[in-house]
C-alpha cells in the first residue's frame, strides 16, 4: 500500500503541538525541509531530541515551535555556537535536557530495542550525572561493578530522510548513517523523506542497504533537496558556506526573523526553496561520480 | 620568532605525538590536520575514525565539519553511532583521543559545557558531544589548546570529561579503560601529567619560557626535572600543511 503524500499533509496528519519529534541526521541527511514545513504549521511546544541539534532546531527554536530541547553537542558544527538556542538558555526561556553522544544514542538505543535502559561504562566525569536525573547507576550482577544506564528515548515520531525508498517506505541510506535507523525503530510513528521514490525491484536488488522497513513508516514523502543546508552523500554537497553566514545571520533576532520571512514563509516548500537557491548555488553543490561495485547477491 | 603561526606550531607538535599504526578518534581543526600531518610524514599507518562512524577515512579535502561527505568516500568502513562508540570506542579499540575545551585543569579534567552556574549560565558551550567518552575510554588522549590564565583554572567550572580527576589514583579507583590525558599542547609548549596526575611544564617551544608559561596557568604550574625544547617546526611540515593539507589557511591562520 503506497503512503505517499505531500510534505505538508505528513507533518499535519503525525506531528502535534506537544509532540517529542526526533528529526534525525547525523550532520548527513539532516531534513531540513520538513523542520521548514513545522515552522510553516506554526506547530507549538514541541520537545525536540537530535544528537546534535544543528541548524535545523535553531531556527525551529526561533520560530517559537519549541518548549524544550534535548540533545549531546549544541553547537554548530565545525562553525561555533548555536546561537539561538544558546541564548533562549542563558535567558531562561528554553528546556534542555543534556547527555555526552553515546548516552544519547544508548537511549535511542534502549527506545529501539524496547528495553527499559541501556547499560555503558562508567566514564566518571560526574557533572552530567549529577545535574541530569536520567543517568543512573547499578551494579552489574554478573561483576558487582558500577554500571551507568539511562533510559529509553521514544519520540512520539521521528522523521529520516533517505537517499531512496518505495512508496510503501522500505528506504535505503548509504553514507554516514549516524541515528536513523534507531530514531525510526524507537518512535510511535514514522515520516519518511526520500531523494528518489524507486520501485521495489530497486530496493530488493540491494537489501542490506534497507535500513528502515515499510511496516514501521506511517508516510513518504518525496522531497528532492529536502537536507539543504546539509547534504545527500551521492546527491549534493553539503552546503559549509550557510553553515558558516548562519553564524553572522543568528547573531541577530532580527536577521533570523527576515530569514525565515524570506526562505521559510516566504516559499510555498521544499521545490520552491530549492529555485530560489538559483544555479549558482546548484552548480555549487553538485557532485561527481564515485560509484560503488556491483556485488552478487547470486540466483537462487 | 621564526615564520609559523601558533595554529601551525600546535599542529606540528600534535602530529609528532602519534605513532605509527595508531587508531585515533579525530575531530575537526586542527586533530585532523595533525593526524594528515602524521600520516604523510612518520605515520604513514595511522587509521583516522570520525565520531559519525567514518572508519578508515581518506579526505580528499579539508573538512569542516566531522560529518563531510569526503570522509565517507573511499573509506574502510561506515557504521551507525551507536556502532562506532560501542564497538570501537567502549570496547578498547581506539588507541588516541583529542581534546579540546573551555576550562582545563591542574588533573587535566575538561569543561566543554558551561562558564558559571549549570542551571544559570554566564556562558552556556555546546556541550560533551563525545569527550566524555573519548576521554575515558581511548588508550591515550591529547589535548590541544591556546595558553591562556583562563582556560587553565585550578579547577573546572564543570567536569565535561574525565582527566585524573583529583589525583591519579582516583581516576584508577574509577577504573577506566583509557590511560587518561598524556600531554597538553599549548602555543608555549607540553604540559604532561606527572606521577600524581598534575599537568606540569615538560617542554618549551623554541623562544618560549618557564615565566610565561607560569603567567598564563591558572595554578601553580610546576616545571619539570627534565624540561626540554622542543624542535622548530621543519620546511617539511610546514610545506605539508601548508600546501596540500590547508591551501585555503582555514585553520592554520590562527596565531598568525
Amino acid at each position: 500500500m503506497s503512503k505517499l503524500m505531500p510534505l505538508s499533509e505528513a507533518i499535519r496528519k503525525y506531528v502535534h503541538d506537544g509532540d517529542l519529534v526526533y528529526a534525525a541526521g547525523f550532520t548527513h541527511l539532516i531534513p531540513f525541509a520538513a523542520g521548514h514545513e513545522i515552522i510553516r504549521q506554526h506547530k507549538r511546544n514541541l520537545v525536540l531530541a537530535r544528537a546534535t541539534p544543528d541548524l535545523i532546531y535553531d531556527q525551529m527554536v526561533a520560530a517559537g515551535c519549541v518548549r524544550k530541547v534535548i540533545f549531546s553537542y549544541m553547537g554548530n558544527p565545525g562553525v561555533g555556537s548555536l546561537r539561538v538556542m544558546r541564548a533562549e538558555i542563558e535567558a531562561g526561556r528554553l528546556e534542555w535536557e543534556e547527555y555526552s553522544h553515546f548516552s544519547m544514542i544508548s537511549r535511542l538505543q534502549a527506545g529501539a530495542s524496547g528495553l527499559p535502559f541501556m547499560p555503558m561504562n562508567p566514564t566518571a566525569a560526574g557533572d552530567l550525572e549529577r545535574v541530569n536525573p536520567n543517568y543512573r547507576q547499578v551494579i552489574d550482577p554478573f561483576s558487582g561493578s558500577p554500571v551507568v544506564v539511562v533510559p529509553p528515548l521514544k519520540p512520539d515520531v521521528a522523521i529520516v530522510h533517505v537517499q531512496r525508498c518505495d512508496a510503501e517506505g522500505n528506504a535505503q541510506i548509504w553514507g554516514i548513517i549516524g541515528e536513523q535507523k534507531e530514531a525510526a525503530f524507537a518512535a510511535e510513528r514514522v515520516i519518511v523523506t526520500a531523494e528518489e521514490i524507486v520501485d521495489e525491484s530497486i530496493i530488493r536488488s540491494d537489501p542490506n542497504r534497507t535500513l528502515i522497513p515499510a511496516f514501521i513508516v506511517d508516510a513518504v514523502c518525496h522531497v528532492p533537496y529536502c537536507a539543504h543546508p546539509s547534504y545527500t552523500q551521492g546527491y549534493y554537497d553539503r552546503d559549509n558556506e550557510f553553515y558558516l553566514s548562519w553564524d553572522e545571520i543568528s547573531k541577530s533576532r532580527q536577521k533570523v526573523q527576515e530569514y525565515l520571512d524570506e526562505w521559510v514563509f516566504g516559499v510555498p516548500d521544499r521545490s520552491a526553496y530549492w529555485e530560489k537557491l538559483g544555479p549558482e548555488v546548484h552548480r555549487r553543490l553538485r557532485v561527481g561520480e564515485r560509484l560503488s561495485v556491483p556485488v552478487n547477491f547470486g540466483s537462487y | 620568532m621564526a615564520d609559523y603561526t601558533s595554529a601551525e606550531l600546535l599542529t606540528i607538535n600534535a602530529a609528532r605525538l602519534l605513532r605509527d599504526g595508531d587508531v585515533v578518534f579525530v575531530g575537526v581543526g586542527l586533530p585532523n590536520l595533525a593526524c594528515n600531518l602524521a600520516r604523510r610524514t612518520h605515520a604513514p599507518n595511522l587509521v583516522m575514525i570520525y565520531e559519525a562512524g567514518v572508519i578508515g577515512a581518506q579526505p580528499t579535502r579539508l573538512p569542516l565539519s566531522i560529518g563531510d561527505p569526503t570522509l565517507v568516500s573511499g573509506a574502510i568502513s561506515v557504521c551507525s553511532m551507536y556502532d562506532i562508540f560501542a564497538l570501537y570506542l567502549q570496547r578498547g579499540n581506539i588507541d588516541v583521543g583529542f581534546l579540546g575545551g573551555a576550562q582545563i585543569d591542574r588533573y587535566g579534567n575538561i569543561n566543554a559545557t558551561v562558564i558559571g552556574d549549570y542551571l544559570h549560565p554566564k556562558v552556556r558551550l555546546p556541550g560533551s558531544g563525545g569527550s566524555m567518552e573519548i576521554a575515558a575510554w581511548a588508550n591515550r588522549c591529547y589535548i590541544i589548546t591556546p595558553h591562556q590564565k583562563r582556560r587553565f583554572p585550578e579547577k573546572v567550572d564543570f567536569r565535561t570529561s574525565a582527566g585524573f580527576l583529583g589525583h591519579r589514583r582516583e581516576r584508577e579507583a574509577a577504573r577506566l579503560r583509557g590511560g587518561g590525558p598524556q600531554a597538553v599542547v599549548t602555543d608555549i609548549g607540553i604540559l604532561e601529567p606527572d606521577e600524581s596526575g598534575e599537568l606540569i611544564l615538560s617542554a618549551l617551544h623554541p623562544g618560549r619560557t618557564i615565566d610565561e608559561a607560569k603567567e598564563n596557568t591558572g595554578w601553580d604550574l610546576r616545571v619539570s626535572a627534565s624540561l626540554r625544547f622542543t624542535d622548530p617546526p621543519t620546511e617539511t611540515e610546514l610545506n605539508i600543511l601548508r600546501n596540500e593539507l590547508d591551501p585555503g589557511r582555514i585553520y592554520l591562520r590562527g596565531g598568525e
